[in-house]
């Protein structure tokens, strides 16, 4: 009863939270370029209002177009419920491995892509070709971060992983603390945010994800934006339970889960926060210095393996 | 019945359907039609019984063998040996055989009155007899009399659409390529015979030992070399993305999904089963290659705008990636962990199971353009997939096939690779681990790459609207054409779908090699198709993933619909044009979506502009007339190792002329001398 329970839980907390993040960000950035800001809920306000708005589609769009958002938004999902959330101890065998969730995200990425490229604009097209070439390059990072924590502890199941890392984290503390920032590298360019996209602009010569998305309006557009929210919750989440794991409940004990849900929030709330900062303190990366910065998380994943005992 | 069909007999009618189907066209090749129905239903029966054959085979647990002696030649025995692993190959060359034979009759039907269809019916045929020998053989002579029945009637399917100059000069490519592989081939066999006294294979294996070791190391770079130029690894792979793009579609399909196949198919059994024990280097040397040729495969591969020499870089590719699998597994087998080996074993035949799917999939795809469009430039295609849904609908598969997007199969043995080297990485010491690390990250780059690389593909070939009048009189292709894809789309998501049965399959293919006769598996694999690698170190379930996006995405879909806003209104309406008339122009190209990874790997690619500018007035140079812009790739491998080689070979050459004087009574002087000698010698 209570395994359904958290089942149910997985399943819903990310798209339910994922707006709540958007507005944390926003407002943090607002307060620090000393605006007031819009309240923190108004990302839902926002969903609510594509959701009941009507749509054009582009008459040169295809069925890619069409159904693209609702696979984009399935699959960050799938990926929600197959990461740990709030509990460790509740078992996924068949979707939790390090290597599916990765692939699963793939999925994504190609039909944001060539949604992007469907309507034959300007824009999409050179917004799926910048989202596919940081993507690509991002992938080996991405990959090996994980794996750091997978090799350390034996297994690639993300849920074992953040129910087990703590107990080596006093041995194999370096090789975390290298493969954690390479994954932070990643975590910004997949999710679109500084130095590799800037999500508020609509900057011709900037803009990546906005320009895979420009065709779209209502319905369809706010379950483009709602998805991005998503994994950019997925990504955060994956960094503060894997890679932090203090806090997450390893039993059904009421105390324990409790406890689970504060920590959890503060580090949402710190990871979120250090992206508001990063925004809103350095500047965007010209287009081909970002392979630098991912080669450099690459490499920092590499020593990281290199490191393990 | 089935102990007859499973049997020496069986294998002699498979070879019999297609002998057939091949001298027989010739009598029809005066009537187009006929020929091509004619060979077409000798290529699909035989094809059938091919696969009827092999599974049937399967059962029975002995090896067949069998000779075909009548001949006074003491050293070529026609001798066949068909173990689990040869039969494994007979099913990838019948099944992919049979879908590009069904393919076909539809496919040439563009050659009528142009080409003899007799003369394909026949190459065509030939060419899948060839590939059977080649897996059968188990003698080195035999052997290379069928390695060379394979590569000249694909030399002949190469050259077939002979009015184009480029397509006959890359059939003469291919055809010095392929013999100098052939050479290395023939050169490491005279060595074995020298030391072991036999062509037989099975005489070579059990008198292996007498091998000293510095020639079984010359002997296995012979070999790379030999059999890697086939298989199309970095960097003899020059001739393949020249030779798969002249060929007709349905033979490109069975080339690269078939015939470089052959290439694996003989270093696994020289390096797993005739040579063995082998040092750890070898292993570790395939994997360099493998990590080479994956990424140098997928970079060029970026670069191209012809789609078949885009796809046929693909296969560089993932023979790159079946050779990491392998790789890892002769590693693992020198170090004396076999079950980590046999795990890399099944993840090379898983891959090349799937490649051979795919990549004929959407090599057949391709055609069915190209048919429809009368060009490989991609530039020139455009919003494809509302002139023809279903081949498009079918090329997306394949594209995510290929991109090892899950449920596919394409996912599933890259899965399997990539626990193999994680496996390594955590097991190993220092330098060997180290080329685990940097294998398993050549996988994940190729990964990445390759996924960007398909976007642009299927984007650009398939979306937004057509860049020319080419794409506008397209239409949806016939009946035949769709069957052929249509069925091996479905066979990429069912392989995905039941990848935990077929790696239990390709386990006892495994076991039947002698190397992994008593080897535990690595894997546990669960009747519903869940696979755990290593007790609890990964596990996957293609069935719940597929399961389970699919019930998301529906969901997702419906409450969208029906359940927010119901009575939403949907208007149709014109791209956002900035104010300008839309066009074509106005969309990316495949050079230009490819542009930022070229230039981000300008090192490797080495990519070069060229601004040329005419003016209306010269002297003033304002106001130009035309502007052309030259983007080019130079090949790395053509720049430091084929010209150089080039240039040495001229410079002997011009040696060489030096003994050619002209006159008859120095070359009847140069006769007697190499008689003198001869004499000596053999004194």
């Amino acid at each position: 009863m209570t395994t359904i329970f958290f089942w149910i839980i997985q399943l819903i907390l990310v798209p339910a939270l994922s707006p709540l993040g958007i507005g944390v960000i926003r407002k943090l950035k607002a307060k620090f370029q000393n605006r007031q800001g819009a309240n923190i809920f108004q990302p839902y306000k926002d969903l609510w209002k594509l959701f009941h708005k009507d749509e054009v589609i582009s008459t040169d769009a295809s069925w890619i177009f069409r159904y693209a958002p609702f696979i984009v938004f399935a699959v960050t999902i799938v990926v929600g419920f197959s990461i740990p959330l709030l509990v460790s101890f509740i078992s996924n065998t068949v979707t939790s491995d390090i290597l599916v969730v990765v692939y699963m995200l793939s999925i994504g990425t190609f039909f944001l892509a060539l949604a992007g490229m469907d309507t034959g604009s300007a824009f999409g097209g050179f917004g799926s070709s910048r989202e596919m070439t940081i993507f690509a390059l991002a992938e080996g990072g991405l990959i090996f971060s994980l794996l750091t924590l997978g090799l350390i502890i034996g297994t690639t199941n993300l849920f074992e992983i953040s129910g087990t890392i703590s107990s080596s984290y006093s041995q194999s503390f370096l090789p975390i603390l290298l493969s954690f920032s390479g994954f932070f590298i990643v975590l910004l360019s997949e999710t679109a945010h500084f130095p590799f996209d800037n999500p508020a602009t609509h900057l011709e010569l900037t803009m990546i994800h906005e320009a895979m998305i420009l065709e779209y309006s209502g319905k369809r557009l706010a379950l483009m934006e709602w998805a991005s929210a998503n994994k950019l919750l997925i990504f955060i989440s994956l960094g503060a339970n894997l890679f932090f794991p203090w806090g997450i409940a390893h039993s059904t004990d009421i105390k324990a889960i409790l406890v689970s849900i504060i920590v959890f929030a503060v580090k949402l709330f710190i990871f979120y926060g250090a992206i508001a900062v990063i925004e809103s303190s350095i500047a965007k990366f010209r287009f081909f210095r970002l392979p630098d910065l991912l080669m450099i998380s690459f490499i920092l994943n590499g020593i990281a393996i290199g490191l393990i005992l | 019945m089935i102990d007859s069909v499973a049997s020496s007999i069986g294998f002699i009618v498979l070879l019999f359907f297609f002998g057939v189907g091949a001298m027989s066209v010739l009598i029809f090749r005066k009537d187009d039609k006929l020929a091509n129905m004619w060979s077409s239903f000798f290529a699909i029966a035989g094809s059938i019984w091919g696969l009827f054959f092999a599974i049937l085979t399967w059962a029975s647990p002995n090896t067949i063998f069998f000779t075909v002696d009548s001949f006074a030649f003491p050293l070529l025995s026609i001798f066949f040996c068909i173990d689990k692993l040869s039969i494994f190959f007979i099913f990838v060359i019948s099944l992919i055989a049979l879908f590009c034979s069904i393919y076909g009759i539809g496919y040439v039907k563009h050659f009528y009155e142009k080409y003899s269809i007799g003369a394909l019916g026949f190459f065509y045929n030939l060419f899948i007899i060839g590939m059977l020998l080649v897996v059968t053989a188990a003698n080195g002579l035999f052997f290379l009399i069928a390695w060379e029945i394979m590569s000249v009637a694909s030399y002949f399917l190469v050259v077939y659409d002979r009015n184009d100059r480029n397509n006959v000069n890359a059939g003469f490519l291919y055809l010095v390529m392929t013999h100098i592989g052939t050479v290395f081939i023939i050169f490491s066999f005279l060595l074995i015979y020298k030391f072991t006294g036999s062509f037989d294979f099975e005489t070579i294996k059990s008198s292996v030992v007498v091998i000293p070791s510095s020639i079984k190391n010359i002997i296995f770079v012979m070999l790379i070399i030999g059999f890697g130029t086939k298989a199309g690894i970095v960097p003899f792979h020059i001739w393949l993305p020249s030779a798969h793009p002249a060929a007709p579609s349905h033979v490109s399909g069975l080339m690269s999904g078939v015939m470089i196949k052959t290439g694996v198919y003989m270093m696994i059994r020289f390096f797993l089963y005739i040579l063995q024990p082998v040092p750890v280097w070898w292993g570790l040397v395939l994997l360099v290659i493998g990590s080479i040729s994956s990424i140098i495969g997928v970079l060029y591969a970026l670069t191209e705008h012809d789609i078949k020499r885009l796809l046929a870089y693909h296969s560089i590719e993932n023979i790159g990636i079946i050779l990491l699998g392998f790789g890892s597994a002769l590693t693992f087998l020198s170090l004396n962990m076999p079950s980590l080996a046999l795990l890399g074993f099944v993840a090379a035949l898983f891959h090349t199971l799937n490649h051979a799917t795919f990549k004929s999939l959407l090599f057949l795809s391709a055609g069915s353009v190209i048919n429809e469009t009368h060009t490989r430039n991609m530039e020139e295609y455009g919003g494809l997939i509302k002139y023809m849904p279903e081949t498009a609908a079918f090329f997306l598969i394949g594209s995510m096939a290929i991109s090892a997007l899950p449920p596919f199969n394409g996912f599933f043995s890259e899965w399997l690779t990539f626990q193999s080297l994680f496996q390594g990485i955590a097991a190993l010491d220092f330098s060997a681990k180290w080329i685990f690390i940097v294998s398993a990250g050549a996988l994940a780059f190729t990964g990445g790459l390759a996924l960007a690389c398909f976007v642009k593909v299927f984007g650009v070939t398939f979306l937004a609207r057509p860049r020319s009048q080419k794409v506008v009189h397209a239409k949806e292709s016939l009946l035949s054409l769709r069957l052929g894809m249509g069925a091996l789309a479905i066979l990429s998501l069912l392989f995905g779908i039941f990848s935990g049965s077929i790696t239990s399959v390709l386990e006892k293919v495994g076991h039947d090699i002698g190397v992994f006769r008593y080897t535990s598996s690595f894997l546990s694999i669960s009747s519903n198709q869940h696979i755990v690698s290593g007790g609890n170190f990964a596990s996957v379930s293609a069935p719940a993933i597929a399961v389970f996006l699919i019930a998301v995405f529906i969901i997702v879909l419906f409450a969208t619909k029906y359940v927010v806003h119901k009575n939403q209104k949907i208007r149709m309406g014109a791209t956002w044009d900035c104010g300008t008339d839309l066009t074509p122009r106005m969309e990316i190209t495949a050079t230009g979506f490819a542009r930022s990874i070229i230039t981000i790997f300008k090192g490797v690619l080495k990519p070069s502009i060229q601004h040329e500018i005419e003016y209306n007035d010269a002297e003033s140079r304002y106001l130009p007339k035309s502007r052309t812009v030259t983007l080019n790739i130079n090949d790395i491998y053509r720049i430091y190792l084929y010209e150089p080689l080039n240039k040495i070979f001229t410079i002997l050459s011009e040696r060489a002329k030096g003994i050619q004087i002209g006159n008859i009574n120095v070359y009847i002087l140069y006769i007697f001398m190499a008689l003198f000698v001869a004499l000596i010698l053999m004194i």
